[in-house]
């Protein structure tokens, strides 16, 4: 069954697993199954339409399923997708600091 | 070493590297490019050093708290490696000052840590055709790639569109494990030492990804998108946009970001409170000298941002202090260096003098 690797930002999406097996023959089933298992998860990776979102990106193995066959780009069983988004971080909120202080 | 050898050292001396923003990823990235001798390091921030930092930006100590990151950077560098020179841009980096600032290097390191930033540093590289040293950084997990728009593709390519405020956790709720930006930094600045030697294979076309909570460096191969919007055959970004409309959310830290809210003072009520009892309360305006031309509030006292750690004896803690600036940005700012050093009775102008003249003094213009 093909795996897909979920990124830590969206593991609170999925009971903190950082891999899912999911059924289907190609990208867009086993995403089907994948986000029918934790259908919260789906509004982060896919619009109204349908689509991906732009700012995430999905491999299969080492390539952009973009620059494959999208949703219909067929799966073997020891297929993995890999998530992709963006992130950026390492800044706190500097409110928590100010705070403090200002409690003193 | 002789994939470097003299010849080596000669091409670090003669390197230029920008590197934006001196916080988690910079600070590595700083004392390394320093250490390996390249010759002109230039390094762009606006912040000053808090004990908040200490935990992930290396690059600062206890004895720099409070005084401006990219001089406590700089000072760090230079006792690392006297010999080469580090230019300083204290300000922040934007679409109106970006392309000056870039022009002059050669490879430009993105250390940013937010959407913002990070499109502009990747617009900026692609319309000045230089290599763009990617790295980023969430809770336990780091990407880190070279965006090279000349020969493979950039960060549009892979991301088109920045996520919407709230879709995704923000940094705010993860924050990032104090050693992950060591470990991606460090990266970044191995894959500058390749590009300007000359040797091994950059990360040009990949992106490795780590985790650090599995020890996972994993790798995917990146191609350039036919339909990005700065670096595809029909572009449709020629010129540096507005990143904070483009993402939503600011890049650099405005009034509601950087303190809360009981630290505003809205100009109305501002009006009311010297009109009340004007003279327990000192004005402090943190713009630059030549903002005065345009607009000004009688009875305050000029500061620059800048200056204020220098000058900081001039103000008396037991005064009730108001910081203004154009829009609450920079005094923000100024509010938080001034709490670091102990002051308490401080309020800043929400929305700057900007909003005053909105509000309460409409002879002045906004600007």
């Amino acid at each position: 069954m093909p795996t897909v690797r979920i990124p830590t930002p969206l593991r609170s999406y999925t009971g903190g697993q950082s891999e899912v097996q999911a059924h289907g023959n190609t990208v867009a089933e086993v995403m089907d199954n994948f986000l029918g298992q934790y259908p919260d998860l789906r509004p982060h990776l896919y619009n109204g339409n349908g689509e991906l979102r732009a700012f995430v990106n999905l491999f299969l193995n080492e390539e952009n399923v973009r620059d494959l066959q999208g949703g219909e780009t067929a799966l073997q069983e020891n297929d993995r997708l890999v998530l992709i988004p963006s992130i950026a971080g390492g800044r706190y909120k500097r409110i928590a600091y100010v705070t403090q202080f200002n409690s003193f | 070493m002789p994939e470097v050898g003299l010849e080596g050292q000669r091409k670090l001396k003669a390197a230029s590297v920008l590197v934006i923003g001196t916080g988690g990823l910079g600070s590595p990235v700083g004392m390394y490019l320093a250490a390996a001798g390249v010759g002109h390091i230039g390094l762009v921030d606006y912040d000053v050093v808090d004990y908040s930092n200490l935990q992930r930006q290396v690059i600062h100590g206890t004895s720099g708290l409070g005084t401006l990151k990219v001089e406590s950077a700089r000072q760090r560098m230079l006792d690392i490696n006297p010999d080469i020179e580090v230019e300083l841009y204290n300000e922040p980096f934007t679409s109106e000052n970006a392309m000056r600032i870039a022009q002059d290097y050669e490879i430009l390191i993105d250390g940013t840590d937010n959407f913002p930033t990070r499109y502009l540093v990747n617009d900026v590289s692609v319309l000045l055709g230089k290599a763009n040293v990617y790295g980023s950084i969430f809770r336990f997990e780091g990407q880190v790639s070279v965006f090279d728009a000349r020969e493979g593709p950039c960060y549009r390519c892979l991301f088109p569109e920045p996520p919407p405020p709230g879709l995704v956790p923000s940094c705010a709720e993860g924050g990032v494990l104090g050693v992950l930006p060591g470990t991606i930094g460090t990266l970044q600045a191995t894959e500058a030492l390749k590009l300007i030697l000359g040797i091994g294979e950059p990360l040009i076309g990949r992106l490795m990804l780590y985790n650090a909570l599995d020890m996972s460096f994993e790798f995917v191969n990146l191609r350039k998108n036919p339909k990005c919007k700065i670096c595809g055959p029909e572009p449709e970004v020629t010129e540096l946009i507005d990143y904070e409309e483009f993402c939503g959310v600011p890049g650099h830290d405005h009034d509601e970001g950087a303190v809360g809210g009981g630290w505003d003072i809205t100009a109305i009520e501002l009006a009311e409170r010297l009109r009340n009892d004007g003279q327990h309360i000192k004005l402090i305006d943190v713009r630059e000298p030549h903002e005065l031309e345009i607009s000004k509030i009688d009875g305050a006292k000029l500061i620059p941002l800048g200056q204020l750690a220098a000058r900081m004896s001039e103000l008396d803690s037991a005064d009730e202090i108001v910081l203004f600036c154009k829009s609450g940005t920079r005094s923000a700012r100024a509010l938080e260096l001034l709490a670091s050093a102990g002051f308490r009775k401080m309020k800043n102008l929400k929305g700057g003098i900007n909003a005053w003249a909105r509000e309460v003094d409409h002879s002045l213009p906004v600007y």
